[in-house]
């Protein structure tokens, strides 16, 4: 072996150690990297009980309800498998709407899950309304557009 | 005009974005040309003074 | 073509080259990043979600991308010249950290900007913005690994380690968004199949992504000529270099 191929193994050797034991590492903490849970998470009982935590869905169609007089909402969360209800006090942010895919952070408090801040996720799809428009009809579903769906419902890995 | 400047309401968000960038851009290559200057100076010098011990 | 390869490892042949390339290289870069701000700012319609917001887009991707392929190809610099030692190829690597690092604030930045009014929020530790924030402290540490050095070659060679181990993290960032569920949403242009974006939304920003690409070759050619002349103290070639420019 010449000091120039010694050289270039010992390069790759670094590169597959490091990226391997990364990649191990990540493999390993994968739950503790995932940034939210699903509805079907809570519902197994695999998130953390009495910690706060962030759930992930889809807003269901028509189950935004804001009490009279109050500013607690009350909206439901789907991942089209199982859903939470989640109550929160405050202010939403703009791109919060039924349909859309929001990440809320808080605490379960026996099947309510109390929200002390909610987020609202887009998708990675951009388009001119006309053409989005256009899109729903053709596709009769009135939930957003079909990848934002799947996009909340499988967290790939 | 002023509606394409008003971005729908989101003008402050859009235009700070877009500001930072052409400062940050900018800023880049100046420095690197500045970098650049100096090193030819102090190149020049060098040259100047081994030239006439 | 090995033969193109030692001409253009030598010091005076690269600096030669940076020189002249300079010029194009950032005119082409301007004119096309006008283009396409025009294209993105007026002619792209604004998006059935985001509305107007979505423009931020058009300097957003383009300095993300940026501060990751900066990184690879600070990387392969690095490994060239830790393998067969090309000095000229330290240069490189040495030179492409301050702007790579440059890009990640500002791709750092635009996205916090992004992220509030759309996401209702500045900042949350996301896979995606953490680990673009962690590319942030690669950069950071090999420019202070780099400066901890006197020697220069030590510089390189300590730099050089830190540059390859690091590049496992650009995976991690380009592929945060598919691996795990994070807030950030999923890769738009760089999958397989169509993209997910309008054509007239689209162009502006292909058009933005190359004329950022230039911008660093642009800038690249002017630190790494810098880089040269710090290295190449005693050369008899310099002389005639600081006479012409």
């Amino acid at each position: 072996m010449t000091p120039r191929q010694r050289r270039m193994a010992l390069v790759a050797v670094v590169l597959l150690t490091v990226g391997g034991a990364v990649g191990f590492a990540l493999k390993a903490f994968q739950d503790n990297v995932q940034y939210f849970f699903s509805p079907s998470d809570v519902s197994a009982g695999k998130a953390p009980a009495g910690r706060a935590f962030r759930v992930g869905g889809m807003v269901t169609q028509g189950s935004f309800k804001r009490a009279t007089g109050s500013m607690e909402a009350r909206f439901v969360l789907t991942d089209f498998s199982n859903d939470v209800t989640v109550s929160y006090t405050g202010v939403l942010p703009d791109l919060f709407r039924e349909g859309q895919g929001v990440i809320a952070r808080g605490k379960l408090d026996g099947n309510l899950f109390v929200a002390e801040e909610v987020l609202a996720k887009h998708d990675e799809n951009y388009m001119p309304p006309d053409v989005a428009d256009m899109l729903k009809k053709k596709h009769e579903k009135p939930t957003g557009t079909p990848t934002s769906t799947t996009a909340m419902t499988q967290p790939a890995g | 005009m002023s509606e394409f400047f008003a971005m729908g309401g989101y003008a402050g968000y859009v235009w700070s974005c877009y500001g930072l960038t052409l400062v940050i851009l900018a800023g880049n290559l100046w420095f690197s040309r500045r970098e650049l200057k100096a090193q030819i100076q102090r190149a020049t010098r060098r040259n100047q003074t081994a030239e006439t011990p | 073509m090995w033969l193109w390869f030692y001409k253009l490892a030598s010091p005076p042949y690269a600096y030669a080259i940076a020189a002249r390339w300079r010029p194009w290289l950032l005119w082409s870069a301007l004119i096309l990043m006008v283009i396409s701000a025009y294209g993105g700012l007026v002619l792209a319609p604004p998006d059935y979600q985001q509305k107007d917001a979505f423009r931020i887009m058009y300097v957003h991707v383009p300095s993300a991308t940026l501060s990751l392929s900066v990184y690879v190809i600070m990387a392969v610099a690095a490994g060239i010249g830790l393998i067969w030692r090309i000095k000229l190829a330290h240069a490189v690597a040495a030179a492409c950290a301050p702007i790579g690092a440059w890009f990640t604030v500002l791709a750092l930045a635009t996205g916090s900007i992004w992220g509030r009014p759309m996401w209702g929020t500045w900042w949350e530790w996301d896979p995606r913005l953490t680990s673009e924030l962690i590319q942030l402290f690669l950069y950071l540490g090999y420019m202070a690994l780099r400066s901890s050095f006197d020697d220069t070659q030590r510089a390189d060679r300590a730099g050089a380690i830190l540059a390859i181990v690091g590049v496992v993290n650009v995976p991690i960032v380009k592929y945060s968004v598919v691996w795990w569920n994070s807030l950030h949403q999923g890769p738009s242009i760089s999958k397989l199949g169509a993209p997910s974006i309008a054509s007239p939304m689209l162009w502006p920003l292909l058009l933005m992504m190359l004329a950022f690409m230039l911008y660093f070759a642009a800038v690249l050619c002017d630190r790494v000529r810098a880089e040269i002349l710090r290295r190449e103290r005693n050369a008899s070639w310099l002389a005639s270099v600081a006479a012409g420019t």
